[in-house]
């Protein structure tokens, strides 16, 4: 016991005294504390901002309409979230869970599918040529600009007329296709994947499939939970895709559910605030959960400009 | 590769080129007779349709109102988001991880719901801090609507671009801002003189993105327009070529709502373009 805490405090020690040079200036050009003061401020406020609406949220979703009219907005009431799960599960005739689930499955299915593709596009991209490579890589690095709520009326258009309006396949395929996807594959692809130990694996007798599930995606692994991570939450917050395509009650996301209780008249707006929650609360623990992923991805989309 | 292009094809190319078609071809009675018309056939009109939108003073009221938008909180946000990278990049803090994630954490949030979160928010009975600003401040007239949209999108995206600038400072080399520090360089001229034009490119294409997002506008004020029918169908091109779409306002159908996708993606396109160049000029 005494010999692991000495340990530990040693380790601790050894790690701030190396730290110190890198991490922080040496004492004559350290900064004032009065400019450290107003930094801390800074952050609080900006801190506040972006986190007090959330906050708000959460608690308003406990509250009855009487209460959220009178009581202190950043403080509890009385306790009404039973009544207020009760009035949710009604307004939505018990469909709530069921949006979420298909907010699941549409997320999750556009991401594992739009994952594979942009990996397989991405790989052949990075390491194969092939006629009109260029074209494919040029045309697709346009779609990164193209304006995709532009696309949605047209795309409506052409699922229309191939009768997939009004099924998951109108929402999932246009999900799956992610132009920065291929992007991220195709720079990972380039630094990761040993051109050396692709040939090894063609001597030793790997078919190029085999090469493809057995190795390539095992090192790309960390691109294609970025992929699937910018994928997944991009489907969830999509509305104006499922707002035009879908048109059963049985078949909608949790976002254009909630928008359509809200446009109710006069809704119970507690009700309408812990379905909002509840339909965020999947998303907030993934970006939780996988944050470091997420910055991958962000600076991979920084280094592009 | 393979499954990519056509996936691709069936999502990108092929909407865009059947929305070039119908933009040239409107919905007609095949013969008028006495008592009306027969079924609608789709008939060839031209540039009607392109004209009747690029003339409609519904469109450009819209794309007006975006670009007032755009011209405030696109500045807004880029200035903010580089302000708090910088300070989070410097030597001033300690607890980078917290702040990031609570700056990014309304990102996390679906636009829909962001924006029926803010309209409660704003909703004078309902709001816990309005109660505290002068009174007779309504943050959803007509004079203030925009204001009000502006402040969700700046609070949805400020966090992300910020992680995309603090991602471009990271990679900049530790070494020159200790040179810089040698040299007897302030903190602040480290960041305005060395870092801020090394986070330039992120920059340029964080605009050029926002700018094509705001042209889309279409969550924040699809929703504010269910408290505030004064709106009307039509706020934003987007909402007019939804509307369109949808048969809830004149001119409508297929052909009218694709010439307004076509134009939206045409002057997103010279914004964007135009903002492009008048940067490279600068730079160079």
């Amino acid at each position: 016991m005494t010999t692991l805490t000495t340990r530990v405090a040693r380790v601790a020690r050894t790690t701030r005294r190396t730290r110190e040079p890198e991490d922080l200036p040496p004492r004559s050009i350290a900064p004032r504390p009065l400019a450290r003061v107003l930094t801390i401020a800074v952050l609080l406020v900006a801190t506040a901002y972006f986190v007090l609406p959330v906050v708000w949220l959460l608690i308003a979703s406990t509250k009855s309409n009487g209460d959220l009219v009178s009581t202190f907005g950043f403080w509890f009431a009385d306790m009404n979230l039973a009544a207020n799960y009760t009035s949710l599960m009604g307004w939505t005739q018990g469909l709530f869970w069921r949006w979420v689930g298909n907010s699941i499955f549409y997320s999750l299915a556009a991401g594992l599918v739009g994952t594979l593709v942009s990996v397989m596009a991405g790989y052949a991209a990075a390491k194969f040529a092939f006629p009109g490579k260029r074209l494919v890589l040029g045309v697709t690095l346009s779609g990164l600009l193209l304006p995709t709520v532009l696309l949605t009326i047209p795309l409506y258009l052409v699922f229309q007329a191939i009768g997939l309006t009004n099924t998951p396949w109108a929402v999932i395929i246009p999900s799956a296709v992610s132009p920065f996807g291929v992007f991220l594959a195709t720079v990972y692809a380039q630094t990761s994947v040993p051109d050396e130990l692709m040939e090894a694996a063609r001597l030793d007798g790997a078919g190029e499939a085999r090469i493809f599930f057995d190795l390539v995606l095992r090192l790309l692994a960390p691109a294609m939970v970025t992929i699937f991570l910018f994928i997944f939450v991009a489907t969830w917050n999509n509305f104006l895709l499922p707002l035009l395509m879908l048109s059963s009650p049985e078949l909608k996301p949790v976002t254009l559910g909630l928008y359509g209780m809200m446009s109710y008249f006069d809704p119970d707006k507690g009700a309408v605030m812990l379905g909002a929650l509840l339909g965020v609360v999947p998303l907030v623990v993934l970006f939780i959960g996988l944050q470091r992923y997420w910055r991958s991805g962000l600076a991979a989309g920084a280094v592009k400009g | 590769m393979a499954p990519f292009v056509i996936l691709f094809a069936l999502v990108f190319v092929i909407p865009i080129a059947v929305s070039v078609r119908a933009a040239f071809y409107g919905a007609a009675p095949a013969e008028s007779t006495l008592f009306g018309g027969g079924e609608l056939v789709e008939t060839f009109v031209g540039l009607d349709n392109i004209v009747a939108a690029a003339t409609s003073e519904i469109f450009w009221s819209g794309i007006g109102r975006v670009v007032l938008y755009a011209a405030f909180q696109i500045p807004v946000m880029i200035v903010a988001a580089l302000a708090l990278a910088l300070l989070l990049d410097s030597f001033l803090v300690r607890r980078v991880a917290f702040f990031r994630l609570a700056f990014f954490l309304p990102f996390a949030i679906p636009g829909v719901i962001a924006a029926m979160m803010w309209l409660y928010l704003y909703t004078p009975e309902l709001s816990p801090f309005l109660p505290y600003l002068p009174s007779g401040i309504d943050l959803m007239s007509p004079p203030t609507i925009l204001a009000s949209m502006a402040n969700m999108t700046t609070w949805t995206y400020t966090g992300y671009n910020m992680l995309i600038f603090l991602a471009a400072l990271q990679a900049v080399p530790k070494e020159l801002g200790e040179a810089a520090r040698l040299d007897g360089a302030s903190g602040f001229q480290i960041a305005v003189r060395i870092k801020v034009p090394i986070v330039r490119g992120a920059a340029l294409l964080a605009v050029l993105l926002s700018i094509i997002g705001t042209i889309q506008l279409f969550n924040e004020p699809v929703v504010m327009e269910t408290e505030n029918p004064w709106m009307g169908k039509s706020y934003t091109p987007m909402m007019a070529a939804y509307a369109s779409l949808m048969g809830t306002v004149s001119p409508s159908g297929n052909g009218p709502a694709s010439a307004l996708s076509l134009l939206m993606a045409g002057v997103a396109g010279v914004l964007a373009v135009g903002y492009a160049l008048i940067q490279r000029r600068r730079t160079s």
